[in-house]
């Protein structure tokens, strides 16, 4: 494979795992919900972020000439080859927690997504068209949350402040670009996350007062993600995803 | 009230590709292949269909999946298999094609119509108009979820004949 071939491959497996890893997550959530309605949000969520994944694995597969299906890149790999941002794998804590992550990473995906409709790449274009579609109802739902939450109870407050202050320190990597990403910008292929900060900020700024909240003060953040190195819950979700291909290679649905 | 049924642009483009087509025997066949999860509804009413080609006696189905992770995409594509096997067309080939992505504004007026007589309120692009309930015709209703039983519905109430609803969303 030659070099821009495969730096195409890592930003698409890349993309995939996002979008795979925050899927499994959300998946934690069936018949755990606060009430039936919230079941069926939070999994029908996690089916749209399973599906972008198989979208951008089956393309990584065909980038690879069928070497690995989709199914064998998502579970038959190890930890430390899968390139997911950390906020996607961090464990679904309690509802607010995962709301928060969800309009953080929503307020993200959709202005991104847009944005990669352009790609000069036809079949990611043809993805992020699929996804920003679903990103825009995603973000509709996680914004009333934050809202809710916030401005709700003391204690829906207090969670949703806690939820958003052990985030906060994850968001920077969001706006980090891989070096496959800096040569893919340049051909016209991915978007510069980094020019996606001042507006994010804004607009999660303007709902975090709207709901009452602050702000977080953080002054930590870690990455590693894009390269492979995760925090300690994701083993232990692997184990759970990948369990009955690793126990029965090759079992279809 | 009365009300005028509007063919979105969209979906005029759509029949007017199909009525041009040359394989007007096997679209209608393909009229037989409806959505597993609401059988009231077919591929072309729901508007995945996109296209048929034949060539030297095989068969390309092109069909634009609605939500990136519908289960029932699958077996959509194996219902177009067995409805054109039954047929006597064995070689058939189903290419999804995901641009330009899926809009409701391809739905025919006739889907919307059985939909609505199914039970589903179908989709709508005027904002801020209330939804008008599929049992009873009150436009007095409430969002309860936006999401249903399946991706590509939301919950409603209807508060006069106090049932609930599932809307077909927009998108
Ligand atoms: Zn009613």
């Amino acid at each position: 494979m030659n070099g821009a071939r495969q730096k195409l491959l890592d930003f698409v497996i890349a993309q995939a795992d996002d979008a795979m890893v925050l899927g499994q997550r959300l998946s934690e959530w069936c018949s755990n919900a606060p009430y039936l309605e919230e079941d069926l949000a939070l999994t029908n969520v996690a089916l749209d972020y399973v599906g972008r994944a198989k979208m951008f694995y089956e393309y990584a597969s065909k980038l690879e000439a069928g070497k690995r299906s989709a199914d064998d890149i998502a579970f038959l790999r190890d930890g430390r080859d899968f390139r997911n941002l950390l906020i996607m794998e961090l464990p679904i804590g309690d509802f607010a927690f995962s709301m928060a992550r969800q309009f953080l990473v929503d307020v993200f995906n959709l202005e991104y997504m847009a944005l990669l409709q352009q790609s000069s790449d036809a079949e990611v274009a043809a993805i992020a068209g699929k996804a920003v579609k679903e990103s825009r109802y995603h973000l509709r739902r996680s914004h009333e949350w934050v809202l809710r939450l916030g401005d709700g109870t003391e204690e829906s407050h207090a969670r949703m402040q806690k939820g958003l202050d052990e985030l906060w320190g994850y968001i920077d990597e969001l706006f980090v670009n891989t070096d496959a990403e800096v040569a893919l910008i340049k051909e016209g292929v991915a978007i510069d996350r980094a020019l996606l900060r001042d507006s994010w900020s804004n607009q999660v700024e303007a709902v975090l007062q709207e709901a009452t909240l602050s702000k977080p003060g953080v002054e930590w953040t870690v990455t590693g993600g894009r390269q492979g190195i995760h925090t300690e819950h994701f083993g232990h979700m692997l184990a759970e995803m990948q369990f009955l291909q690793r126990a029965y290679p090759g079992l279809e649905w | 009230m009365t009300n005028i049924p509007v063919v979105s642009a969209e979906f005029h483009e759509r029949f007017a590709h199909r009525e041009a087509s040359g394989n007007k025997a096997i679209w209608a066949l393909l009229d037989q292949v409806k959505d597993p999860e609401i059988p009231v509804i077919s591929i072309w009413d729901l508007g995945v269909l996109q296209d048929v080609n034949a060539e030297q006696g095989k068969i390309s189905v092109v069909i634009t999946p609605t939500y990136s992770g519908c289960p029932a995409m699958r077996e959509i594509e194996q219902d177009i298999h067995s409805v054109l096997e039954q047929a006597a067309y064995p070689n058939v080939e189903v290419i999804s094609r995901l641009a330009p992505a899926w809009t409701t504004d391809w739905m025919s007026p006739e889907g919307r119509e059985r939909l609505k007589e199914y039970g589903i309120a179908p989709p709508q692009r005027v904002a801020g108009r209330k939804l008008q309930c599929p049992q009873c015709g009150s436009s007095d209703t409430t969002l309860i979820s936006e999401f249903g039983s399946t991706s590509c519905k939301a919950l409603y109430k209807c508060n006069d004949c106090l049932e609930p609803f599932d809307y077909f969303k927009c998108i």
